[in-house]
């Protein structure tokens, strides 16, 4: 008996055969239930992929008229929107978007990653779950509360500020008003109000949620060993977002940021509220109805036009269609990235 | 003795999550730092320090308008709580305050825009509600503002008739229209994506998540290039509803994605290894896990449905008067109600407005709070509820495995409801 207990038990090296073996292929017959499930699952996507693709199709369609009657490099080129006259184009239309976009970008980008950092990092257990509340409800309140909150309470409470900022700044070629005149003492408001500024602002409470929720998502996979790496060599919490938090991050930042980018091009309704368009290249941010939105000239237009007008419009919107589907898919190509480990590696 | 007369004392052991007997002593509990005294009184000190120079430069002296108060204050605050820590901290805790302050400074920026909104919403639409309730006449017509429709009410017309009675049918019918079109075909791509997968539903998954952020005004001109110009000729309620789907659908499926990815893979191999084909495993398993998660996911997309505006401008036209045939004739929603009456220049019609957006507000508050009252709990997890709605079914099942081994039947053809004997 003792004996058997001091056997030395020799492993088996698995012979030649084995070495070269192949997993087994398993046959499966799936049960009719099953198959027709698939089926089933695979057609609804089917269809949502079919209407998705039906939007870019039928805009390229209806714009058709439009497009070939002045052209491409025309319809890109020309400043102007008289679609009875064939002179209309987007050369003014996306300058003004990008910049109404890039207002409320620079605006939301670090109220974002602050909320999204104070929700991983700082804010105790209790306050955290209702910051990620509060920045839903953000998410979830209609386009329309925000623009009449732009339009009737942002813009008078912000006027003095855009007089302060162009009278003091001026001389940058962004901040300039022209036709004000700092050293009159009774200034006129009106020469500050539907301004890319305020649309811009009002832009920007609208993509804070988008960006917010996708920034916390990337900060709080930061690996917890690095985090407590940094605390144990004596880092302090800023110290700890600084060299672990937000490069690790980073690709959450970037993506969030162009997700963002993207709401912020496809706003209709807050900015057709606050902006009265003019189709010129602007780039005063400060000046009264110089502002103007692809969107929410579509929304603008769109009641007046007639069938060649909508089909003029039907080529703005598949301009923009295509623009923000360019960055869409650059945004969910870098978050796809980052999540799934590729930059942990470096 | 038999299984089934040892069945009353018997009871199944339910996998729970018990502590482990203690065998190595629990770590002494960790005792997290709140903040110091010193912190406290720095902070409140250099907070009231802030707030005296920020009122002398504006409302004492008068050199910076009064509108600067607190960003004035703001700005001293912070100067003042450096120096502070700086005569006690070293470098690096001195800029690890700073920038913690920086980060409660944009988080109440944050929290205090929404406020603003809900706020200045609230403000200017209540006073239409409140000299609505406080007017006389009889009781009923104090409701009139949900009652009826704005049908042969002029642009003059006081506050005391007219509502936005057509604008909450229109809302109804539209959203109930999108969400019948939404709910099956969204969950049925959600589960195609996270069950079934493959090459073709990441495709799916890549083209869903760019159109999570389709502009709501292209979603409209679609709408209105294919169905109202190839099929109805003409605006309705239809035609809006299914701009709003085309808006939901991204949102809805997406969120359920999220969510059903939070089932535990053990769940799904565990009824696999009971011999469970994939549907059954889908329908008794996976979707049941995510009920609350999958609800929360429909109520949010309905209220992003709700809100919008372009979309039914574009598609649903507009009639002041009550229309409930999504399929004949405009039909208007609240949020182009409000868009409508605000772009007048009447001050009663704007006050109706604000009402009117008060009255959307509130019902998208209101989803939300559904939505976050039913989706809390963690997917998996059971309440004690349904803990003892378990147990029970698992006694019930004890009893049959029982009655089996008595009588020689099938368990499966035994229901233990029908015994005579109590089950306790």
């Amino acid at each position: 008996m003792s004996a058997v207990e001091r056997l030395t038990v020799q492993p088996d090296y698995p012979d030649e055969s084995a070495r070269t073996a192949a997993p087994r292929t398993l046959a499966t017959r799936g049960e009719r239930s099953d198959e027709a499930f698939r089926g089933v699952a695979r057609l609804g996507g089917v269809i949502v992929l079919v209407i998705m693709c039906l939007v870019g199709v039928f805009l390229s369609w209806q714009s058709i008229a439009a497009l070939r009657k002045v052209g491409i490099v025309e319809f890109i080129t020309t400043a102007d929107w008289h679609p009875e006259t064939y002179h209309f184009g987007i050369a003014a239309l996306l300058p003004g978007t990008i910049l109404i976009a890039l207002v409320a970008l620079i605006v939301a980008f670090p109220l974002s990653i602050a909320a999204a950092l104070f929700v991983t990092e700082i804010a105790p257990a209790g306050l955290r779950r209702v910051m990620v509340s509060v920045v839903d409800l953000m998410a979830a309140v209609p386009s329309v509360l925000f623009g009449l909150w732009g339009a009737r309470f942002l813009q008078p409470t912000l006027v003095p500020f855009a007089r302060w900022l162009s009278t003091w700044f001026g001389w940058i070629p962004i901040f300039k008003v022209d036709g004000a005149d700092p050293s009159n003492p009774l200034p006129d408001d009106a020469l500050y109000t539907a301004s890319t500024f305020i649309a811009g602002l009002v832009v920007a409470a609208m993509v804070i949620p988008v960006m917010t929720s996708m920034m916390r998502e990337s900060f709080s996979r930061a690996p917890i060993g690095e985090r407590e790496g940094a605390y144990a060599l004596g880092a302090t919490r800023w110290g700890v977002i600084r060299s672990v938090v937000l490069p690790f991050g980073r690709g959450g930042v970037i993506g969030g940021t162009m997700l963002g980018l993207g709401r912020a091009l496809g706003e209709t309704i807050a900015i057709y509220l606050i902006i009265s368009p003019s189709v010129t290249v602007n780039w005063h941010i400060l000046e009264a109805n110089r502002a103007n939105s692809i969107a929410a000239t579509i929304a603008l237009k769109y009641g007046e036009a007639n069938d060649f007008g909508i089909s003029a419009l039907m080529a703005a919107g598949l301009a923009l269609f295509i623009l923000t589907m360019a960055v869409n898919f650059t945004a969910s190509t870098i978050i796809a990235r980052s999540r799934s480990g590729a930059e942990s590696e470096d | 003795m038999t299984v089934a007369q040892r069945q009353p004392h018997t009871r199944t052991h339910l996998p729970q999550h018990e502590p482990e007997p203690d065998e190595t002593p629990s770590p002494e509990r960790r005792v997290a730092l709140g903040a110091s005294r010193d912190e406290v009184f720095r902070v409140l000190g250099a907070a009231v320090a802030g707030l005296a120079v920020g009122l002398l430069f504006t409302a004492v002296i008068g050199l910076v308008p009064i509108g600067w108060l607190l960003v004035l204050s703001f700005a001293w605050f912070v100067a003042f709580y450096t120096l502070l820590v700086f005569l006690h901290e070293s470098g690096p805790a001195v800029v690890d305050r700073f920038w913690t302050v920086m980060l409660w400074a944009g988080v109440v920026a944050v929290v205090g825009t929404l406020a603003l909104v809900i706020i200045f919403i609230v403000v200017r639409g209540w006073s239409v509600y409140a000299q609505l309730f406080t007017g006389g006449g009889d009781f009923l017509h104090h409701f009139h503002f949900f009652t009826e429709d704005m049908g042969g009410v002029g642009p003059l017309a006081g506050l005391d008739v007219g509502g936005i009675l057509h604008g909450l049918v229109g809302t109804l019918v539209q959203i109930g229209i999108a969400l019948v079109l939404t709910v099956p075909l969204g969950l049925t791509t959600a589960v195609f994506l996270g069950e079934v997968g493959g090459r073709f539903a990441r495709i799916v998954r890549t083209i869903v998540e760019a159109m999570t952020a389709l502009p709501s005004v292209v979603a409209g001109l679609f709408i209105y290039a294919s169905v109202i110009v190839l099929i109805t000729k003409n605006y309705s309620g239809l035609a809006a509803s299914l701009a709003i789907t085309v808006l939901m659908l991204p949102i809805m499926i997406r969120s359920s994605d999220v969510v059903l990815r939070l089932v535990p893979g053990v769940l799904r191999e565990g009824a696999y290894a009971l011999g469970a084909g994939q549907w059954r495993v889908v329908w008794f398993v996976v979707l049941p896990t995510v009920r609350s998660g999958l609800v929360t996911a429909i109520i949010l997309a309905t209220a992003h449905g709700i809100g919008e505006t372009a979309p039914v401008l574009l598609t649903a036209g507009f009639t002041p008067y009550l229309n409930a045939n999504p399929l004949h004739g405009a039909m208007v929603s609240l949020p182009l109600l409000a868009l409508n009456l605000i772009e007048s220049p009447q001050p009663d019609q704007i006050a109706r407005g604000f009402a009117t957006a008060l009255a959307l507000l509130v019902l998208v508050l209101i989803l939300f709070g559904l939505a976050r009252a039913l989706g809390g709990g963690e997917a998996g997890k059971v309440s004690d509820r349904q803990l003892r709605r378990l147990r029970v079914r698992s006694r019930h099942t004890l009893t049959r495995i029982g009655l089996a081994a008595t009588t020689g039947a099938h368990p499966s053809a035994l229901n233990p409801l029908d015994q005579k004997e109590p089950l306790e």
